[in-house]
């Protein structure tokens, strides 16, 4: 699940997937199974069917 | 302290950065829905400001969701600051300040500088201090709602009860004047978004909103007159005319 949504990925990794969909040119946070995913660990951080994934944008707020 | 939501545009949003002097925003963190740009531009822009980025955990319903929000929030906006939202109910957006303490806790523990988004109690207010947080930031109003200062007793106690910590009125200021009432009881900012956004001419009334700060601000360092409850004539009695001695 991606961002609440049930979703089809090829993706192997936290990193692979912000590309696969699209978001690798973006600043953009991540979580996975409601923990933080840092950056600098995207690459090593591997993806299980089941798992849910937070991908996160800076936006407007109060 | 002024938040970045629910503008027109992104150009008033702006000018209204500008005209109010703002030297905090608020921002946060959300699902890009439509996989484009959106907020990509909105950063490059917020950044160009220049300003100092306050990161919420708004709509955090849990301390987990909050706590996990932040350290999100961290890792992209890279400040260890947070402005701690953990909301109790979904109609009257109040703080769960018991989700709060506990998130607080946390979050103080992993060196974030934390900014709680609370009530105007004493108790809890005590206990956030007590783990660590070194501003309090009480509600004036529901979010949202422009109601103003709804418990000006209450906070008038907190400025006296916790002399020397930064307090920040944050959440339901809808005019100048609140801002400025706020300034004068002794606060130290104010934080507001919904007023200005949703102003017929926003980047007016944030301009506005940053005179009504200023002018708090001074009158509280001034020191306002004793209120009487009797008139006292301000122009002198002696040598009145047309008074029989």
């Amino acid at each position: 699940m991606v961002n609440g949504q049930e979703t089809e990925i090829r993706s192997q990794t936290m990193a692979d997937i912000l590309v696969e969909m699209g978001y690798e040119e973006m600043p953009v946070a991540t979580a996975l199974n409601m923990a933080v995913v840092r950056k600098k660990d995207r690459a090593a951080t591997p993806l299980h069917e089941g798992d849910r994934i937070e991908i996160l944008v800076p936006m407007q707020g109060g | 302290m002024l938040g970045t939501a629910q503008y027109p545009s992104p150009a008033i949003l702006a000018d209204a950065i500008k005209r109010s002097r703002a030297e905090i925003l608020t921002v946060s963190l959300r699902r890009e829905s439509t996989g484009g740009s959106g907020g990509g531009d909105f950063w490059t822009m917020i950044k160009a400001m220049g300003t100092r980025i306050l990161p919420n955990t708004a709509g955090c319903h849990s301390a987990k969701e909050a706590i996990v929000t932040a350290e999100m929030a961290r890792d992209v906006f890279e400040t260890d600051w947070i402005k701690l939202e953990v909301i109790g109910h979904a109609d009257t957006l109040q703080p769960d300040v018991f989700g709060l303490v506990d998130a607080a806790r946390e979050l103080v523990a992993q060196g974030f500088k934390v900014f709680p988004y609370t009530t105007d109690d004493l108790i809890v207010a005590e206990k956030l201090l007590g783990i660590g947080c070194e501003v309090l930031m009480p509600w004036g109003a529901p979010i949202g709602s422009g109601k103003g200062l709804n418990n000006r007793f209450a906070l008038k106690a907190m400025r006296a009860h916790f002399s020397g910590v930064p307090l920040v009125v944050d959440a339901g200021l809808g005019v100048p004047s609140h801002a400025a009432d706020a300034m004068e009881l002794g606060y130290d900012a104010v934080l507001l978004n919904t007023a200005v956004a949703k102003a017929g001419d926003p980047a007016a009334m944030a301009e506005a909103f940053g005179y009504a700060v200023q002018a708090g601000r001074l009158g509280y360092r001034a020191g306002a007159m004793e209120a009487r409850d009797m008139a006292v004539p301000s122009t002198p009695v002696f040598g009145q005319p047309f008074v029989s001695s």
